[in-house]
């Protein structure tokens, strides 16, 4: 048994993922905030990436945007980390041979790396096009991915919940 | 009803639903995106109306309901399907009964909050307080329609 079977073993039987295993309630309830929490996700980001993209809110600043939609998407995003953390330690082992999930973790990694290149560089720039200006083209391409990667996130969700019955 | 149902179950179109196996969780994933886009939409009118001043109020509006009707299309759509594939787990559930009640409360209360800011705009920069409680209501009937979709747990656990 290689050591990442050993850990998931171990997450397996700590007291937290024995309590989600045996209560159906739970489990559904969890996954029932969970997908809440992931289409809050999606939405409040797409009304970001759709204004980088230039599609819709051309004439509301970006910066005025970000800091209205970023305080719920990051808590959205919490709660889904939460609940997606208990979820997951229901089947881990289970989970980990999904390919759905492993997918939907590489898009997420995508996620991740395209809004920490948007926000430490791109976003520095804002000033300039903040608004009545076009978005220059690399705003416009970190929109255009987060908004793929994100579609991709909850299909991928879907799918992993298909694979696993 | 359950003659409906039964009706519905054995029809082709259902049948078809059922037969492509990869229809339901597509439906399924569209159904959560448009969910995303409602929920969003609604967040947006409603921080407009919960004080932020990032666009004037009536812009926001007028520039979010379409989106918002679109999102709503979609749900009714892929929804439709969702029964279409599985009428008998969806139509005679009294949990899914309970949804389609929050969404009809939902969607008044939606053409409410924007009709009661069209009202205000262009001239008004705030909302008002009961702008700001309908637009609270709105997004609370919203999330409570969402749940209640994955009501079976509910009723599991109530009985």
């Amino acid at each position: 048994m290689d050591s990442i079977t050993a850990i998931l073993k171990w997450v397996e039987h700590t007291p937290v993922a024995v309590f989600v295993q045996h209560s159906s309630f739970s489990f559904s309830a969890l996954l029932s905030v969970h997908i809440v929490a992931v289409a809050l996700v999606f939405g409040m980001i797409t009304v970001v990436d759709l204004r980088l993209i230039g599609v819709a809110g051309r004439r509301c600043a970006v910066s005025a945007l970000c800091r209205e939609a970023l305080p719920w998407t990051w808590s959205a995003f919490g709660v889904s980390v939460i609940t997606g953390v208990l979820l997951f330690t229901a089947q881990p082992v289970k989970y980990w041979a999904n390919d759905a999930f492993r997918l939907k973790f590489a898009v997420m990694a995508l996620a991740g790396i395209n809004m920490l290149v948007f926000q430490l560089i791109t976003y520095r720039g804002v000033a300039r096009w903040d608004r009545d200006t076009a978005v220059p083209w690399a705003g416009k391409l970190a929109g255009a991915i987060s908004l793929v990667c994100w579609i991709a996130i909850v299909a991928y969700g879907r799918w992993t919940a298909y694979l696993m019955m | 009803m359950i003659a409906f149902v039964q009706w519905l179950q054995g029809s082709p179109w259902s049948l078809a639903v059922r037969q492509i196996s990869w229809l339901i969780p597509l439906m399924q994933t569209l159904h959560i995106l448009a969910n995303g886009l409602v929920l969003s939409a609604i967040i947006m009118i409603g921080l407009r109306a919960w004080g932020s001043r990032a666009e004037p109020l009536g812009e926001r509006v007028r520039r979010l309901m379409p989106w918002l009707w679109a999102a709503m299309g979609m749900l009714t759509a892929t929804g439709l399907v969702l029964i279409l594939g599985t009428p008998r787990r969806t139509l005679l559930d009294k949990t899914f009964q309970v949804k389609m009640l929050i969404m009809a409360l939902a969607l008044v209360a939606t053409v409410a909050l924007a009709a009661m800011l069209r009202r205000r705009a262009p001239d008004s920069v705030s909302a008002g307080q009961v702008g700001g409680a309908l637009a609270a209501a709105t997004l609370l009937l919203w999330l409570s329609a969402t749940f209640a979709g994955r009501g079976r747990w509910i009723a599991n656990f109530i009985g």
